[in-house]
């Protein structure tokens, strides 16, 4: 590969990784947090794709005088062939931008409700009627807290619908730590008015009541609680999708 | 003359190629519906866009030492013994914040510059995991257990210092092979600065994308479950989860939280998985071969291995 589609590669690399930081496309694949350097690092690609491009484009004067050509030969025989690969990631992000990990992903891995924190404390939930709840505050207050704060109170919980283990559906969200490759499902069993016939990765609003009974996840053994549903709402899908 | 229609290939390559893929976006993005694939295009994706800025900030703070820094302050600010440089160099790594593909090319801008191979392996080493935003991680995904912050700075200092004092026994210069980059010394300063940036991106991106591919499909192929039936087994669930590390290639900034999930199995099998990540994995072994040649990887990927499981083990016995 010579230093012109090289260029051209880290424009593109560049244009692609600036575009995913500025854009909500990044919330697919990473933590908000990382905006900022996506913005600064894709700058740099560019700028880095710029100079190339000026430098070799210039006229030859400079290069020409230093270096006679077999030497420029020799050195296009060396470049890397493994940058053609850059191209994979400008197509994934510019031309597939595949969705955030959904109701499969969910069902490859167990429920990330391992541990309790010893030293957690669970504060009242907020006012409202109902009130909105993320997956893992509802299911850590029901599974480590025996639900004492969640009693007489109706939540509002919002994920997209995945096939369970009895055919029922289940709530689920997912949780990133860093990338869409640590991701790990959060999952709440449904009972009562169950959202049933909705296609995997519906996403919902489901308002219900914590009752007592959880069950486990059948790929890691660990506790899956319920929400008896009152109600629920299809919604589209949130802007940040993961929690 | 054949150098230049040569030269005009590429380029045209490249036109011919992006104009195809524009046109057949939609019959390439029918392809990858089917929900595993589609999985698996995600968590490529995104393994991409995690590791890019950490890349690029690696290259240009390499193209930095590879231009602007003079050979004579590595000289003064490593011990002049190389057995002295290795525990500096490791320790040093604590104020390089990031994750491991940044280190990578750092590592081989210091061997450049005339630093001792086996300080500045023992830094590549040391670097990704015991920078402050890696054991703050580490801590808040163990909230229990404060002692796995300690456990896993020391072992994986242990082990990044063993492989560094190992390479001065046994370690043979020419096993390392830099690629070739343009000479920088004819360069302006500013030429030679965005020639090695350009090249490091192009080299260590590259292989970084085939890391990234392999990380992947562990990722979506092998099922949770099998893990799980390991996990009440003291032997292999060390080996299990040793395994993992590699083969998961999770940035060293997440893999605590990875490990915090698998809550079945021992904190000594854990430990492994946190010192083995950031040293050897699927994306750093397809990089180091990239910047160091495959000689270098072939040996250096297994004894770090093995290092980093015997240093965490070790560690585990006293502190867990």
């Amino acid at each position: 590969m010579n230093r012109q589609a090289q260029g051209v590669i880290l424009l593109l690399l560049g244009g692609a990784i600036v575009k995913a930081g500025i854009t909500d496309l990044s919330l697919r694949y990473v933590k908000e947090g990382l905006r900022p350097f996506l913005v600064a690092a894709g700058l740099l690609l560019v700028a880095a794709a710029v100079m190339t491009l000026w430098y070799d484009l210039r006229p030859a004067r400079a290069t020409a005088a230093s270096s006679p050509s077999p030497q420029d030969g020799d050195d296009h025989h060396h470049e890397p062939r493994v940058g053609w690969l850059l191209l994979l990631p400008v197509l994934g992000l510019l031309l597939v931008a595949p969705p955030a990990l959904g109701s499969d992903a969910a069902g490859r891995s167990g429920s990330v409700l391992a541990a309790a924190p010893s030293d957690a404390v669970y504060p009242a939930l907020p006012p409202g009627d109902p009130v909105p709840v993320s997956l893992l505050d509802y299911a850590s207050r029901a599974v480590f807290d025996e639900g004492r704060t969640l009693r007489d109170r109706t939540v509002r919980l919002t994920g997209f619908v995945a096939p369970g283990r009895d055919g029922q559906p289940m709530l689920v969200r997912m949780v990133l730590s860093c990338c869409a490759a640590d991701g790990r499902p959060i999952k709440v069993a449904l009972t009562g008015d169950v959202p049933s016939g909705l296609p995997p990765d519906t996403w919902v609003h489901a308002d219900g009541t914590w009752v007592a009974r959880t069950a486990a996840d059948e790929i890691n053994q660990a506790a899956v609680p319920y929400l008896e549903v009152r109600s629920w709402q299809r919604i589209t899908a949130p802007r940040q999708q993961y929690e | 003359m054949i150098a230049a229609a040569r030269r005009a290939g590429s380029v045209e390559v490249l036109a011919v190629l992006l104009v195809a893929l524009v046109v057949l976006r939609n019959p390439l993005a029918g392809l990858l519906t089917a929900a595993g694939l589609e999985t698996w295009t995600t968590v490529f994706v995104s393994v991409l866009v995690q590791a890019v800025p950490f890349l690029v900030f690696g290259v240009v703070l390499s193209a930095v030492i590879a231009v602007y820094v003079p050979r004579s302050f590595w000289a003064k600010a490593l011990p002049r013994h190389p057995a002295l440089a290795v525990p500096a160099a490791s320790v040093a790594g604590v104020v390089l914040p990031g994750c491991e593909c940044g280190s990578v090319p750092i590592a081989g801008a210091l061997i450049r510059r005339g630093v001792t191979p086996a300080a500045a392996l023992a830094f590549l080493l040391a670097a990704p995991a015991v920078n402050p935003i890696v054991l703050t991680a580490t801590a808040v995904a163990f909230p229990a257990n404060p002692e796995m912050v300690v456990a896993r700075a020391a072992a994986s200092l242990l082990a990044a210092m063993a492989m560094g004092w190992l390479w001065l026994r046994l370690g043979r210069a020419d096993w390392i092979k830099l690629p070739h980059r343009p000479d920088l010394d004819e360069m302006s300063r500013g030429q030679a600065f965005w020639a090695a940036t350009r090249h490091d991106v192009m080299h260590a991106g590259g292989f970084l994308v085939l890391g990234a591919a392999a990380a992947a499909t562990i990722n979506v192929a092998v099922p949770d479950r099998w893990l799980q039936t390991l996990a009440g087994h003291a032997v292999l669930s060390v080996l299990a989860l040793a395994a993992l590390a590699v083969l998961l290639s999770i940035c060293s900034e997440a893999d605590a939280f990875v490990a915090a999930s698998l809550s079945q199995f021992s904190l000594t099998s854990r430990l492994v998985f946190l010192v083995v990540g950031p040293m050897v994995d699927l994306k750093l072994i397809a990089m180091q071969t990239g910047v160091f040649g495959r000689g270098f990887s072939a040996r250096f990927a297994p004894a770090t291995f093995a290092a980093a499981v015997l240093a965490a083990l070790g560690v585990a016995a006293v502190a867990l």
